[in-house]
């Protein structure tokens, strides 16, 4: 039977304030433990949470930033349940009136067809803090740095197909929040991770399957294993007679499977209701129009703007675009330099390629948006050819200085001197009166062995154009 | 020295009659002599309140103190104070030392007032007899056997024995009122959110509200303007101007409306209460009031909506005492679910099970709508029953408890009745408007209280009305004959 995949992403995103949600601790990473609690944080008696203000911006700029209906009222409320790493017995979270509704983003899809996802709804809830269990000596150690530090909850209506979809999707909204500047987008820290429910139907039947919720999955490779190996196994089951229990599962990359946590009747009766120590929260039109002056671009925007200002290819314009960082990189280049495809090309190609290599993220590239587009300079005004430029700027993220430092330094001019060219090419015609006659009798092709003969003389600096015209020139 | 009140010990230590020094250890004598057979206290903070007085002493002489510098006064235990025990009444927080000071015990300390102790209090204030509280049933002191009412009874005995000038108290259902009806002293709940809640340890989040109890209005009028104002750390805190609230005593109720809701003098009305409470209302008549018939129709609504809302927020609010973090842990647990279990098992008593039970319940998947969400809309039922009302009157006026105290025992295995005992006072938390209870008379030596309602932040009209009526009775100035 054919199966059709049906998944739907619950995305928390930590949001980039200095304190808590309701409280003034900080929320650094990486603190000793307990050492950014706070007697709110910790929920001590009599304590009470007061809203820090700034969640709601960021939380309504994403709405407006979807396309979504950002409430003008949305409401606070308790999820009640006992664990050690969560203070008060309960989480303050939103659930039938959450500050985003209905809202909506493209993917792109590898056969470069568009898809629009949904988004159900995206409410602000605080973080629970960590049990560590290890170093307690068959005991359990509580840790209440992250308790109380917002998070964002995005959760997708079930429109993805595929866990590649699922992907795509997340990027996106990682592209997006980090964008908006709401979310580091850190997945190492935990700042960014997903839920994912997954089922699966037989192809053509409306109905959905019964799903099962994979927990906390933070990174995008993970994602994408994860919800493949699940639906691996729901199909296994049910073509092997069997039946899907909706239940949470975690999957564990180490073992690259998914294993049950809890089943739905073992799921805690949340008993959610409106908290009372908190009031609606009230969103005014001015409020709103406020934020909307503070949007930046967004990504879609900015692709759209790239391709037609640029004229760039789309798939480039996308890969450019995919963090805002790098878009900027790439303005800062054609700022310095004037030709934006080929700003393009060592942008997404060589740079790229770089920073992958060395595990360096753009912000902190050695070589600066500035520097790149003085090399590019050079190959635009003839000093040097692309190849050279290539180990141009290997030097020049080694840290030997500019790109006009190394090309001085390391003699790497190119010969633009016709006459210091035509001495090079009278003497490779001179030692090849085979390959010569050859060319002479209609073998085209052994031009590119003289081009190369007579860069691999000049040590590459040769002007590959004037080369050409010349080799042509004395050979006919 | 302890037969004053607040606005003549305030006098005294003006004129340099005594010292605060001296009033603090004349007062912390009294509670050694009076305050065990009472059970009033919890803690008792003699070296603290010592070093307090002394400090208000110097504010006086180097020309900073204000009305209430050097007044000692009591705190409810279930406002946390940094550095004392802060129990709420429960086993469960029995070893806790509060890290911090409540909003109303910070302001308190900034005008100079010194805290003499910790009053006794029903379990985490749920209760209206004093009976639940993990240290013992607080005694009536105009009668032993006699409850003091609940929950802040610990407080109204203090101040009804004169063995501290005023205390604090909450009122989430009717604790501070119906134990001042019961001790025959004078009890203010404010308006919900005239009063920071911060450092208060929750019990209904949506009903509680803290008030002085004193001995009269014009006391009550000088420590509430203390206590009032906002605070950032509450949400639900009003930011709203608070005036002083002694400025109006002294007007004149010539003219002013009394309704009188016919479900306030129904079934159920002990006939000796409502006997003298009518007396106090002719009173009123004679002081140029107008006395207006009124209907409450949802009143009996009351009592069954307040026993799932504040169940309900209690069963959440409570839920933070597990054992993990602080109070009470049983002893080796074997693993999380047992630590859980015996520590909430054994640290609360019977009646807080009870509601966070009851509320666990209510709140629970299929029953909320039936439950949680009805009770939210009665909830605007009764509170637009006032809305009304106001429109045509400028207080209401009522018993504020159906009986006089009742004995230590009698009411204490049937949940219900003792429930019933705060049908009165429920649907102001309700409605989160200000009440008071104000000493009407006595029927067979057990105190009535007066109930006074008003409308939203009227608290200055409450104080003006109590005060006039105080001006022109003396029941206020009962005291228990083994206490003058």
């Amino acid at each position: 039977m054919e199966w059709e995949i049906v998944i739907g992403l619950e995305i928390h995103a930590q949001l980039a304030t200095k304190s808590k949600i309701f409280s003034g601790a900080s929320t650094a990473y990486g603190a000793a433990p307990n050492t950014q609690a706070c007697a709110v944080d910790l929920g001590l008696p009599g304590v009470l949470p007061v809203l820090n203000k700034e969640v709601v911006r960021m939380a309504a700029k994403f709405g407006l930033a979807i396309g979504a209906n950002v409430s003008r009222r949305s409401v606070f409320d308790r999820k009640n349940y006992f664990y050690p790493d969560l203070p008060k017995g309960y989480q303050i979270s939103q659930l039938a009136l959450p500050i985003v509704e209905s809202g909506q983003l493209d993917i792109e899809l590898e056969d470069g067809v568009t898809k629009t996802i949904g988004v159900t709804r995206a409410h602000l809830e605080e973080d629970a803090g960590k049990s560590l269990h290890e170093d307690y000596q068959g005991m359990t150690g509580v840790d209440l740095n992250r308790a109380g530090t917002p998070l964002l909850e995005i959760v997708s209506e079930p429109d993805m197909r595929s866990a590649k979809e699922a992907v795509a999707y997340m990027k996106k909204i990682h592209s997006l929040v980090t964008y908006l500047e709401i979310c580091d987008g850190n997945m190492q820290e935990g700042s960014f991770r997903c839920d994912a429910n997954v089922s699966v139907r037989p192809k053509g039947q409306e109905e959905f399957g019964t799903r099962t919720e994979l927990k906390n999955i933070n990174s995008f490779r993970f994602v994408e294993r994860a919800i493949n190996i699940e639906v691996e196994r729901q199909i296994d089951i049910i073509e092997s007679g069997g039946e899907i229990v909706q239940e949470t599962r975690l999957y564990d990359s180490d073992k690259n499977e998914t294993r049950s946590m809890r089943s739905k009747e073992e799921a805690n009766d949340y008993r959610y209701f409106p908290d009372p120590d908190l009031l609606p929260v009230e969103i005014t039109e001015e409020f709103l129009e406020a934020i909307k002056l503070t949007l930046p671009e967004l990504p879609h925007e900015k692709k759209t703007r790239f391709v037609e200002q640029y004229g760039l290819k789309v798939e480039d314009a996308e890969v450019l675009t995919s963090t805002r960082a790098q878009a900027q990189y790439f303005e800062d280049v054609v700022g310095a330099s004037s030709d934006a495809k080929l700003a393009a090309n060592w942008v997404v190609g060589t740079l790229a390629g770089m920073l992958n290599k060395e595990n360096t993220e753009i912000s902190a590239s050695p070589v600066s948006a500035k520097a790149l587009g003085g090399l590019l300079n050079r190959i635009i005004d003839n000093t040097i050819s692309g190849k050279i430029a290539k180990e141009v700027f290997e030097a020049m993220w080694q840290g030997e200085g500019s790109a006009d430092d190394v090309i001085e330094s390391r003699g790497l001019k190119q010969i633009t001197d016709t006459g210091a060219i035509e001495v090079i090419i009278d003497e490779i015609i001179a030692a090849n009166p085979d390959q010569v006659e050859q060319f002479r009798a209609g073998k085209e092709k052994v031009m590119g062995f003289f081009v190369g003969q007579v860069m691999k003389a000049s040590k590459g600096k040769a002007n590959p154009g004037q080369v050409n015209q010349l080799l042509k020139q004395k050979l006919s | 020295m302890h037969t004053k009140t607040v606005a003549e010990l305030s006098a005294g230590l003006q004129q340099g009659d005594f010292s605060s020094t001296e009033l603090t250890q004349a007062y912390l004598a009294r509670i050694k002599d009076k305050g065990d057979e009472l059970n009033c206290f919890v803690t008792v903070t003699a070296d603290q309140a010592l070093l307090a007085a002394a400090a208000a002493d110097q504010l006086r002489s180097d020309g900073k103190a204000g009305p209430l510098t050097g007044i000692p006064m009591a705190h409810k235990d279930i406002f946390c104070t940094k550095g004392v025990k802060t129990s709420c009444g429960s086993k469960m927080l029995d070893n806790f030392i509060a890290p911090y000071n409540a909003s109303v015990v910070e302001r308190l300390n900034e005008v100079g007032m010194v805290m003499l102790g910790k009053t006794n209090m029903d379990e985490f204030a749920m209760g209206s007899s004093n009976e639940t509280s993990y240290y013992g049933s607080v005694k009536n002191p105009w009668d032993l056997k006699a409850v003091p009412g609940g929950s802040s009874g610990g407080s109204a005995v203090v101040v009804a024995a004169q063995i501290a000038p005023i205390s604090t108290g909450t009122d989430t259902g009717g604790s501070i009122r119906q134990p001042a009806a019961l001790c025959g002293i004078t009890g203010l709940k404010p308006t919900y959110g005239r009063v920071s809640r911060y450092g208060m340890i929750a019990f209904a989040s949506s009903l509680d509200q803290a008030g002085p109890m004193a001995r009269s209005a014009e006391d009550a009028a000088m420590m509430l303007n203390a206590m009032a104002g906002f605070d950032v750390r509450d949400s639900t805190c009003v930011d709203k101007e608070v005036p002083d609230y002694t400025a109006n005593l002294a007007d004149s109720l010539q003219g002013l409306k009394i309704g009188i809701p016919k479900e306030f003098f129904g079934e159920g009305l002990d006939a000796g209460v409502a006997d003298v409470v009518q007396a106090a209302l002719k009173e009123y008549e004679n002081l140029g009031a107008e006395l207006v018939d009124i209907s409450l129709p949802n009143s009996g609504l009351s009592v069954p909506t307040y026993y799932v809302v504040a169940p309900a927020e209690c069963s959440s609010n409570l839920s933070r005492f597990d054992g993990v973090r602080f109070g009470y842990r049983c002893d080796n647990p074997v693993d999380l679910e047992d630590l859980y279990k015996r520590s909430r098992g054994e640290g609360f008593g019977p009646e807080v099970k009870r509601r966070i039970m009851i509320g666990a319940y209510a709140l629970s998947a299929g029953y909320y709508d039936a439950y949680y969400l009805k009770a939210q809309k009665c909830r605007r039922l009764i509170s637009d029953d006032f809305k009304k009302a106001y429109e045509k009157v400028d207080v209401i006026m009522g018993p504020t408890a159906p009986s006089t105290a009742f004995n230590i025992g009698e009411k204490s295995d049937d949940p219900v009745t003792m429930y019933l005992s705060d049908i009165y006072t429920i649907a102001v938390n309700l409605a989160g408007l200000p009440g008071m209870s104000i000493p009407a008379g006595l029927v067979d030596g057990r105190p009535v209280g007066l109930q006074i309602i008003g409308n939203y932040f009227e608290e200055s009209r409450l104080l003006n009305v109590a005060h006039q009526f105080q001006q022109a009775t003396d029941f206020h100035k009962n005291v228990p004959k083994a206490y003058k």
